[in-house]
């Protein structure tokens, strides 16, 4: 790891500022991405800006809900109110990495990081969530624009993340044998504007299965989307699966995910 | 005796309290004053010549106080590393064991290979200054699978123009043709030991010092036997005489055969001392490093067949495998997929004709060598698959094909060297079949079928040769060294006791069944006793823990040592107490003397030998110390049968292990908690080999593709069951203590059963190890397409 010059900001405004006069400065929340890749040399940030004094943590619960960028998984996961009004969204924070994986990363840090196996950016995607940045909302279709790339310009912060709440929704994830990321995880949602599928885990980003979604517009049901198949052409391909196998977990997942939906 | 830490007794391991909270001292805790860190330079390349070594920018780099190459090395004549067994092929030429200079020397052969080492005052300038060493590589071709290694266009070594290292052979060719010619069934099956990564918890680490004023070197290292570190560190290497150098295995985070080995790394560390002014060199592998450059385990691709009569007996078996040796030649590469594998072909069978061939072949891979079970694993894989095979291919229930075929008469000699010495495989297979609910076991898979699900049993009937072993046997095969073991015994006039042993401990728990051992045998506490291992400056010799060897031939010298102890004690006690040596009787701690009420307890014949007021030392020398050597007579033969019940989730592939029996016949067992982790974590391994670890090199680029936990899968606790374990036992003849090894029975067993339990769901002969999810699910759409 390289040396690197150290901020601990206490507000946005000075995180944001001090971001932006430092073009090789990077933000950190939980670490838990960041600190591996710079261990391994991926990452040399000239500058840390923890995030960690901005006490950007906590839920809200109304007509949809927010929930902070430095929110912990494994608060998410305990949380009363989330499992009251998206339990998927809370099994699916607890089934994220270990319990140090949990503890300490964020939600803002994930959807930032946007890496293609991780298991948020399908609930965004499922949920049509709206991410909230110091800047402006920026909605997740928009958001999430490829493997490990998102929407956000140079020095922008994401404040919270907001979840529309859904009749029901449900996340099943094949794990990956050798990581647990997710090798395709499908977050289902019966919304008022109809299905959602997301899949993660199986492409180069995030993605929603048109064909599984038309299939559940005929009725929220597993049986719906028997003998559906998502197509493997552009899925991922390598050590573990092949693109077949994974459009084929595809539709079992989202069967799971739908048997499962609460 | 009966005190509750006796042979027998589930004593909580002494060591835990110290490794649980923190408190071990491993090779990376020793910090020495003016210590260096060490940090090498790797080959990026899986094949390929060194044109030239640029290392001026890195001298110029903060903190640099060294930078050595191959060139460096040889300038000082320092010796290559060396294989310690000597194969000979059929045609009786010796074994090509190419170079194997601690730092590459004209060539590399695998990715991960040593280059060069940069030496700094910190770890973090040690590794920016070795990024800036300029390596021109010429990139050759290579080849990193054994399948192709043979006359591949790649040529690891001059040596070995078609890269064999050798092609050797067991048994008798003409005797078993014919018996297949006679068959009435002939079974085929062709087989792949995946290639594995040891990952020991603690990585690989080292500090070499070199004492400018004594002019004598000290290795601390991660090592499974440092005396055999510095006999080839002396001998071979000729970096010092032995007695001018000191090897230290401290705490050592498990080895599983990995650590056996003498690396590069280590010799580096302390040969590199001495140019650095005589600081101390650190090196701890990166856990990238212990990925690429750990001495990896298995990685045979076998063809064999077996020959049975119209009775269903076995007749004939012949066997073809192609072993990968990696690039070079590790320590005891050489020996395993020969005499610690063909040998134990028979298996617990009466097969009266067996012919075996095996073609070592060098590809640009790390090493291979010795891993849990050390071609046992292997053997038991290709006699366990294709036994099951057969039983089906007869439409023999597999179990009672077994029981057919099993030797029942000892001794029993094999055709291929073994003498089995004791051994009850029907009570075994009994056992097991009653633990694992084998008559339910129909109805079970009745149930999985309802839920779209398949499920299979799995048996594997394994025996194995440990508690390696007796000296001229072995060395009559090739081995360099002899295979005996030795302890001192010293007890303090207040009657404590320290064992001085030349096994090493690295999570067996010697602290605490050697202790048992000695508080049985002399009637003390067990918190009086002590084991001291690890250090050549403390214990005479020794020839380190592998091969399940420290029960059987560690604990037998201590044994031994203890009967001298016992000996002289009681001369004492009958000279102290008037009365003659022969009316002494030791029992409980206690010298009592025939017919009298006189007694003195252990600690104060202790403190007599020392005081030594009350005989006469013309007589009786003073002190009470003693120490012996103890070389195996036989091999000991655990043997068991292990029972594996899985089911595959129709739907995704994915393979659970539902149910799993061992019934293990281990001979005396002095701690059965100990036994019973020892067989967990065995099983637990073997699940890994069978359902999710696999070492895969890419055929393009030669890189390792596996190279981290976020691609090589270890099994976790979450993936097994809870094991369902049993005991059979019939007394080791071959050592007083009646015991056999345990250390690696259930790594050795537990592949075959986990896999005949998957091809028995699905129906086929062979599905590929590992089986994870994605390979089980294209093997269930071949079979649906195939029944479409
Ligand atoms: C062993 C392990 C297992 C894991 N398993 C999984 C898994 O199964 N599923 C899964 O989804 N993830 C998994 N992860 C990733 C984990 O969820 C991370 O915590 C998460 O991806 C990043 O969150 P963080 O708070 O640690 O972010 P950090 O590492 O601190 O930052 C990640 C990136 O986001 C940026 N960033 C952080 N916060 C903000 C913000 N508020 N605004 C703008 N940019 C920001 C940083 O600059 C950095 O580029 C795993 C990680 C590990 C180490």
């Amino acid at each position: 790891m390289e040396n690197f010059n150290y901020h601990r900001p206490a507000s946005v405004d000075d995180a944001v500022k001090a971001a932006t006069a430092r073009p090789d400065a990077k933000y950190m929340s939980g670490g838990m991405t960041l600190i591996p890749t710079m261990k391994q040399g991926l990452a040399s940030p000239s500058d840390i800006i923890d995030l960690g004094a901005l006490k950007n943590s906590g839920i809200s619960v109304g007509a949809t809900v927010v929930i902070k960028a430095g929110t912990t998984h494994a608060e998410v996961a305990h949380s009363a109110e989330v499992r009251k009004a998206i339990p998927a969204l809370a099994a699916l924070a607890g089934g994220i990495g270990d319990p140090h994986v949990r503890n300490k990363g964020t939600i803002g840090g994930s959807v930032t990081n946007n890496d293609p196996a991780a298991d948020y950016p399908s609930a965004c995607l499922g949920l049509g969530a709206t991410i909230h940045t110091n800047a402006r909302k920026i909605r997740a279709e928009d958001f999430f624009t490829g493997m490990f790339s998102t929407a956000l310009e140079d020095g922008e912060v994401i404040t919270a993340v907001e979840f529309p709440i859904p009749r029901k929704a449900g996340y099943a994830k094949f794990p990956n044998p050798a990581s647990r990321y997710a090798m395709v995880g499908v977050f289902v949602a019966d919304t008022a504007d109809g299905p959602r599928v997301a899949v993660t885990g199986a492409g180069a980003g995030v993605f929603r299965a048109s064909a599984l979604e038309a299939a559940l517009g005929k009725g929220f049901d597993s049986a719906s989307l028997t003998g559906t198949p998502v197509p493997a052409k552009d899925l991922n391909n390598d050590l573990h699966a092949s693109a077949e196998y994974r459009a084929h977990l595809i539709t079992v997942m989202a069967k799971r995910a739908v048997d499962a939906a609460k | 005796m009966d005190n509750g830490t006796g042979i027998g007794a589930r004593v909580k391991r002494k060591e835990d309290h110290r490794f649980l909270t923190g408190k071990g001292n491993y090779t990376d805790d020793i910090n020495l004053p003016r210590q260096t860190y060490a940090y090498f330079v790797r080959s990026p390349h899986a094949h390929a010549t060194i044109k030239k070594i640029d290392t001026s920018t890195a001298r110029t780099m903060p903190g640099v106080v060294g930078v050595f190459t191959g060139e460096d090395v040889a300038a000082t004549k320092l010796g290559g590393l060396i294989c310690g067994w000597m194969i000979h092929s059929k045609d009786g030429s010796p074994m090509k064991a190419g170079p194997h200079p601690i730092l590459a020397l004209g060539k590399v052969r695998y990715v991960g290979d040593h280059v060069a080492v940069v030496i700094a005052e910190t770890r973090e300038q040690a590794k920016a200054a070795a990024a800036a060493v300029d390596v021109e590589y010429g990139v050759l071709p290579h080849v990193v699978d054994v399948a192709e290694a043979m006359g591949h266009k790649a040529q690891v070594h001059d040596v070995a123009p078609d890269n064999r290292v050798y092609n050797w052979s067991i048994g008798d060719e003409a005797a078993t043709d014919a018996a297949f010619k006679r068959a009435a069934h002939v079974t085929r099956i062709d087989l792949v030991n995946n290639r594995l990564i040891p990952n020991a918890m603690e990585p690989r680490a080292a500090i070499g010092y070199y004492d400018t004023g004594a002019e004598h070197y000290t290795l601390y290292t991660t090592s499974q036997n440092p005396h055999v570190a510095r006999l080839v560190i002396s001998a071979f290497h000729g970096l010092a005489p032995e007695h001018k150098l000191r090897v230290v295995a401290p705490d050592v985070g498990g080895g599983f055969g990995s650590k056996i080995f003498i690396y590069a790394e280590e010799v580096v560390c302390v040969w590199a001392s001495k140019f650095v002014g005589g600081r101390p060199v650190k090196w701890t592998a990166e856990r990238t490093e212990s990925f690429l450059a750990d001495a990896h385990g298995r990685d045979h691709v076998t063809h064999a067949e077996m020959a049975t009569d119209a009775s269903g007996k076995i007749i004939g078996f012949k066997v073809h495998t192609k072993a990968a040796m990696g690039a070079y030649l590790s320590t005891f590469s050489s020996c395993v997929p020969t005499y610690l594998y063909a040998t134990l072909l028979s298996g617990q069978y009466n097969i009266p004709n067996i012919y075996a061939e095996v073609d070592a072949l060098y590809t640009n891979t790390a090493p291979v060598d010795a891993y849990r079970g050390a071609g046992r694993p292997e053997a038991t894989y290709v006699v366990e698959r294709i036994v099951e095979t057969a039983a089906r291919e007869l439409k023999m229930d597999p179990a009672e094909f077994r029981r057919k075929n099993f030797v029942t008469q000892f001794p029993h000699q094999t055709p291929v060297i073994m003498c089995y010495d004791a051994g009850d495989y029907a009570a075994t297979l009994d056992k097991a079949l009653e633990i694992a609910d084998v008559k339910g076991f129909a109805a079970r898979k009745a149930a999985s079928a309802a839920r779209g699900n398949f499920r299979g049993l799995g048996y594997s009937a394994y025996i194995e040769a440990c508690g390696i072993a007796p000296s001229a046997a072995v060395g009559s095969l090739g081995a360099g060294v002899g295979l005996w073991e030795s302890a001192e015994v010293r007890v303090n006039p207040v009657g404590t006791v320290e064992i001085l042993t030349g096994s090493h401990s690295h999570g067996q728990g010697h602290e605490t069944t050697f202790a048992q051992l000695v508080s049985d045998r002399l009637g003390i506490d067990i918190n009086n006793v002590s084991i001291v291992h690890g250090d050549t400056d403390k214990v005479q010799f020794g020839m380190g823990t592998y091969g399940s060897r420290s029960g059987a031939v560690g604990m037998t010298a201590v044994a031994k040592a203890l009967d001298k102890i016992e000996a002289k004690a009681k001369r004492i006690a009958a000279a102290v107490m008037e009365s003659s040596p022969d009316d002494v009787e030791f029992r409980n701690g206690a010298f009592t003397v025939k017919g009298t009420d006189k007694k003195m307890a252990f600690g104060e014949v202790a403190l007599s030998a020392y005081v030594a007021h009350k005989f006469n030392s013309a007589q009786i020398e003073p002190g009470l110390k003693e120490s012996a050597f103890h070389d195996p007579s036989n091999f000991v033969f655990p043997a068991g049968v292990h029972i594996a019940e899985i089911e595959i989730d129709g739907d995704t592939g994915v393979t659970t292990v539902v149910n799993y029996t061992a019934v293990d016949d281990f001979g005396n067992v002095i701690n059965p908690m100990i036994v019973e982790g020892q067989v967990h974590g065995g099983i637990t391994q073997g699940i890994g080999q069978a359902l999710a670890e696999g070492a895969v090199y890419d055929k393009e680029s030669g890189q390792l593709l596996t190279g981290s936990y976020m691609d090589y899968q270890m099994p976790r606790a979450a993936d097994v069951p809870s094991y369902k374990l049993g005991f059979t036992c019939t007394p080791c003849p071959s050592n007083p203590l009646g015991m056999k090894g345990c250390g690696e029975a259930g790594a050795i067993a537990s592949p075959a059963a986990v896999m005949n339990a998957v091809t028995d769901a699905l129906g086929v002969v062979d599905v590929p190890m590992p089986a994870t999810p994605h390979v089980v699910w294209k093997q269930m759409r071949h079979l649906k397409k195939a029944a479409e």
